[in-house]
């Protein structure tokens, strides 16, 4: 069982110190603003602001490829469905259009599973750069006793999970408990070791944007390597507006400590277009830097077939049909 | 670069619109830009050149119009209108329908001309000026088949003269063209010298939406054609552009009798208060000042920011401005396009370079006709930039401590056109909101704009709205026909007087009977010559002092409807009282029995006391999740020339419509029959109205006019007076662009809701809410 942080080579690319927190600043906290409508203009002129084509464009989606947690999180997951999943992030897209377009070796960002598929999904990847995320800590609701949580963290990192997706507790934000969610965070940050975690808020879940900004923020301060929207599971997962308030949230924090924090959004983003979107306005808000698999990941299921399509359309001109690529 | 290296920089690469479409529609037309009159084209002449600013190349040749061309389009239209009004709303409700559908089926065609004569980045030609245009023309389809059930008492202009600007040509031009015809008038339309390209896209569509000839044409041409328009037979001019020369067109015009609305310059406000959304607020700065390289009228270009934020603030816009991307406007990935033109270029670096205030922050552009993004921090309100309008992406700074001191600073100003204000906080918002001298006010939110909310300024800014309800009283006038005035001359006599016990008339002001400060009086006779009394003369100083009495009874726009309604009521019942001695009085000096006058006053108190707390705003269906409330305000300090034949009616109903509105006002009373607007002043003394909030002089109006209407500090000067003193005033007016309401020697008592539109200004507070 490979552990060691310097084995897995997606991880360790990090230049940048991990985040290790700050106390608890309620002063800040209680001074974030989130005005939704101006935050929604912006979100919806977006995409009409900025455009990719061609090449950029190959590249731009080769980008969101190599920065995708490739995602399966059902009921009904068996083992040969991981395999199947794993073999898909290995090889992502046709190597003939990864050679036309001189990609080959593009691998997805990391493969993101339930604690009982993590030894498969490790067995799976051996060989490769590609990390395993454990989806924790009684995903998705996180009601479960807390104690379990704790050690549910623990178990997934002794089964090899070099990432751990944790779930807040939504009811500590509704009701303004700040402290109880720096407390929790904190706890299932130390609970992680090395493995790198993955803050899910359940922004659907939050009420507003201005909850999920200032949640944003309470884990960053408690240690979060990364900031998550969704489960995938609530009726709305990852939107524009949610990315806005919480890299800008990301943003703040970094101009305070100089620390920083990676972005997931995850649930809902199917299509390569709003991939696209989704990198320049990580770009234009955050910056370059942010558009590497260390500080930013999509989590999908369904968007790297939409983006094997169009690299297909660059490659021969013409648009492509879903049965010439392989499923994962 | 390849796909591999692309993926290391993740560069944005260029997205460029072809303009393949419409250089070839341009070259189709043989490359010309010319007049488009009574259904028809020309002459086309190649008399300047019009050219892609991103470039530099020439894009077609453009005809000037002559004196004589104008004057065919014109007449033209002239002929055309009456048919076009008897077609009825429903009738023209079909056409302007059928232009909103031919506007959103050429949409690329009309962004990507716009983009290549204008230089604005595709983005905002394609999502905002065709978008926009198009949804005037539908807005006013509407409005069309409305006029005749809820505008029953108003009727066409006639034809419009209209002459607009180059920042958005066509949008500009839809925002003229849509209300004028929905209202039955016909139009000649002159674009912009540098932009008239689609404005011919835009005649051909006409053509094909089926308007009858003459009732839509277009001369192109610079300056003087624009001048051509001014001084034709049209009978009105809408004008959008610069204050310097809205100003001049405001001189040509007075007098005339022709209409005109302003819709001109702005130095507009960009109020951020410590508790706002921080980010946002930065972000709508881009959609403030870098929108359009700045060429917005309207634009956010002061920005005044709280002083405990002002540092982080900057710092923030700063990184925000580095990431704005300058160049072809045709990429689909540029968020700052071409300055309009070199001459504007020039303009806006002359500007820039002359300043030597403040600290100047500078991103990159491009060689050519590019200026990048600027902030200067450190300014004050006595800097030039921060007084000045620079036309071009150049943000001026400046802080304050509190919302007090930000309504000052954002209304020290001779503009006042838009204002935003960014706080979390409603209570302050709304406090500010209707604190600041101006049309439009953004919440947490600029340069939002649509055709169901009205669009125009206040002071230097110009006058007229364009959009919504407000809009339409721009291109109509009463169906009620006017009589000529015929003028009174005052009774001569060398009779001894009526009464021995004589009674001094004195002017009113502040509240206190004083003497004319010249010293004179004249003596005012009966029909049969005897002496009724003598009233004094007031001069310059004496409009100073009621303007300065008015200025100090500035509480009174802030007071309740119910409180002027009181005060109204008060004084109708203070004057019936008096009765029998008013109409005496009146009887005394005009010979006519004066009851009925008498009476007609108390009814006109009791109406305009009715509205005071009864003329409401309303708020507008715009398409955000949120309202613009169209908030009625008064229109600050005015000044009447009041009728001469009825001298308590003609003094009393613009006084009771002023006040019940708000503002404070001077009278000037009736010149032959002076001694009923001083018996008036006891009354107000009796009736609660506090002093400066009306103030009476008498003397000659001819005399007065000019340093009336020349104050700067009076806001609107209404004249219904039988001496020809209309053009004097619309032309003194020009000064400050104080708004007139004259009679133009026509028998002029407006009904008490055009009365009550000229004693109010609308501004629309956009509130888009949600959280």
């Amino acid at each position: 069982m490979q552990t060691a942080i310097d084995e897995s080579l997606q991880l360790p690319q990090i230049q940048e110190p991990r985040n290790d927190g700050m106390p608890l600043d309620l002063d800040w906290v209680a001074s974030v603003q989130a005005n939704t409508s101006a935050i929604e203009r912006r979100a919806k002129t977006l995409p009409g602001r900025r455009s990719v084509k061609k090449s950029h464009q190959a590249a731009w989606l080769c980008k969101a490829i190599s920065c995708m947690d490739l995602t399966t999180l059902s009921g009904d997951d068996t083992e040969a469905r991981v395999r199947r999943l794993c073999a898909k992030a290995r090889q992502p897209v046709s190597p003939v259009i990864l050679d036309k377009i001189g990609m080959t070796g593009l691998t997805t960002g990391a493969v993101c599973v339930y604690h009982d598929m993590v030894p498969t999904a490790v067995d799976a990847l051996r060989g490769t750069s590609i990390p395993v995320a454990a989806v924790s800590t009684g995903f998705p609701a996180g009601l479960s006793p807390f104690h379990l949580r704790i050690s549910e963290i623990g178990e997934s990192v002794a089964a090899g999970a070099e990432e751990i997706d944790i779930v807040i507790s939504r009811r500590h934000v509704l009701t303004g408990n700040w402290q109880a969610l720096y407390d929790e965070m904190k706890e299932m940050r130390a609970a992680c070791g090395h493995a790198h975690v993955k803050a899910i808020l359940a922004t659907g879940e939050l009420g507003t944007l201005r909850n999920v900004a200032k949640a944003s923020l309470v884990c960053m301060m408690a240690g979060a390597d990364f900031i998550k929207t969704s489960t995938g599971k609530e009726p709305v997962n990852a939107t524009l507006p949610v990315t806005l308030a919480m890299i800008r949230a990301i943003r703040a924090y970094e101009a305070r400590t100089g620390l920083k924090v990676g972005y997931k959004p995850a649930g809902g983003i199917s299509k390569a277009k709003d991939a696209i979107t989704y990198l320049a306005m990580i770009k234009d808000e955050l910056g370059g830097r942010w558009l590497q698999p260390d500080l930013f990941r999509f989590g999908a299921s369904s968007l790297l077939g939409d983006i094997e399509r169009q690299l297909e359309h660059y490659v021969t001109g013409n648009y492509s049909a879903n049965w010439r690529h392989p499923i994962g | 670069m390849t796909v591999k290296e692309i993926f290391e920089t993740m560069d944005y690469g260029p997205a460029p619109e072809s303009s393949t479409e419409a250089l070839q529609w341009l070259a189709d037309r043989g490359g010309i830009a010319g007049h488009y009159i009574n259904g028809s084209w020309g002459p086309l002449r190649d008399d300047f050149t019009t050219t892609n600013p991103a470039t530099g190349e020439r894009l077609a040749g453009v005809t000037n119009g002559t004196e004589e061309e104008v004057a065919r389009a014109v007449a033209a239209a002239r002929k055309a209108q009456p048919k076009w009004e008897k077609l009825g709303g429903q009738g023209r409700a079909r056409i302007l329908y059928a232009i909103a559908r031919l506007l959103q089926k050429h949409s690329r065609l009309f962004a990507v001309m716009e983009t290549l004569d204008n230089g604005k980045p595709i983005r905002e030609s394609r999502d905002i000026d065709v978008p926009l245009a198009q949804r005037h023309f539908y807005y006013h389809a509407g409005m069309a088949q409305l006029m005749e059930t809820e505008l029953p008492d108003r009727k066409a202009i006639g034809v419009c003269g209209q002459i607009i600007p180059w920042n958005f040509p066509l949008l500009m031009l839809a925002w003229k063209i849509a209300p004028a015809l929905a209202m039955g008038n016909s139009v000649v339309l002159k674009p912009a010298e540098y932009t008239p390209l689609t404005a011919m896209v835009f005649a051909e569509i006409c053509t094909e939406a089926g308007v009858p000839p003459g009732v839509v044409n277009i001369v192109t041409g610079d300056g003087s054609t624009g001048a051509a328009l001014v001084n034709s037979d049209v009978d009105k001019i809408a004008f959008t552009g610069s204050t310097e020369v809205g100003r001049i067109i405001r001189e040509a015009t007075a007098g005339t009798g022709k209409e005109l609305t302003l819709e001109l310059g702005g130095k507009s406000p960009y109020i951020v208060f410590e508790d706002a959304d921080i980010d946002s607020a930065i972000e709508g700065l881009v959609d403030a000042i870098w929108f359009n390289q700045g060429q917005v009228c309207c634009a956010g270009s002061r920005l005044l920011v709280q002083e405990g934020i002002a540092e982080d603030f900057y710092t923030r816009l700063k990184t925000r401005m580095s990431g704005l991307r300058v160049g072809d406007p045709l990429d689909k990935c540029i968020d700052i396009g071409a300055i309009v033109h070199p001459v504007q270029l020039e303009q806006i670096s002359k500007m820039v370079s002359d300043n030597s205030e403040g600290e100047t922050f500078q991103t990159a552009a491009p060689s050519g006709c590019f200026f990048p993004p600027t902030l200067i921090t450190g300014l004050h309100p006595a800097s030039t930039l921060m007084q000045e309008e620079i036309f071009g992406p150049v943000l001026a700074a400046t802080t304050f401590r509190t919302p007090e001191e930000a309504i000052e600073i954002a209304n020290n100003t001779r503009y006042g056109l838009a204002a935003s204000v960014w706080s979390e906080n409603i209570n302050l918002a709304l406090d500010i909101a209707p604190k600041l001298v101006c049309g439009i006010v953004w919440i947490n939110g600029t340069n939002m704009m649509d055709a169901a909310a009205g669009f125009g300024g206040v002071r230097e800014s110009g006058f007229g709205r364009e959009g919504g309800w407000e809009g339409l009283v721009a291109y109509t006038k009463p169906k009620a026909k006017p009589t000529k005035l015929k003028p009174i001359q005052a009774y001569s006599g060398n009779g001894a007087p009526s009464d021995p016990l004589d009674r001094t008339a004195k002017l009113y002001i502040g509240g206190k009977q004083v003497r004319p400060d010249g010293g004179y009086s004249k003596p005012i006779y009966g029909p049969k010559g005897a002496l009724v009394g003598h009233a004094g003369l007031a001069n310059r100083k004496d409009v100073r002092n009621a303007v300065e009495a008015m200025n100090a009874a500035k509480g009174w726009g802030k007071t309740t409807g119910h409180l002027r309604a009181q005060i109204l009521y008060y004084i109708a019942e203070n004057l019936s009282a008096r009765a029998n001695e008013l109409a005496d009085r009146i009887k005394s000096l005009t010979g006519k029995a004066g009851k009925v006058e008498v009476d007609q006053t108390i009814q006109t108190l009791f109406t305009f006391a009715a509205w005071a707390d009864k003329y409401d705003g309303q708020a507008h269906g715009v398409p955000i999740r949120g309202v613009a409330l169209a908030m009625k305000e008064p229109v600050g300090k005015i000044a009447v020339f009041c009728e001469d034949d009825y001298p308590l009616l003609g003094a009393v109903a613009p006084m009771a419509a002023a006040m019940s509105m708000g503002n404070r006002i001077t009278l000037i009373g009736s010149e032959p029959f002076p001694l009923l607007a001083t018996d008036l002043y006891q009354i107000l003394e009796t009736s609660d109205v506090p002093g400066g909030v009306v103030n009476i002089l008498t003397g000659g109006h001819a005399e007065l006019a000019p340093h009336v209407a020349g104050h700067a500090d009076i806001d609107a000067v209404w004249s219904f007076s039988g001496s020809d003193i209309s053009g004097t005033i619309e032309k003194a007016a020009a000064g400050n662009l104080k708004r007139t309401c004259v009679n133009h020697g026509y028998d002029h008592a407006p009904p008490a809701k055009d009365l009550l539109a000229a004693a109010t200004e609308i501004k629309n507070i956009w509130i888009p809410y949600g959280e």
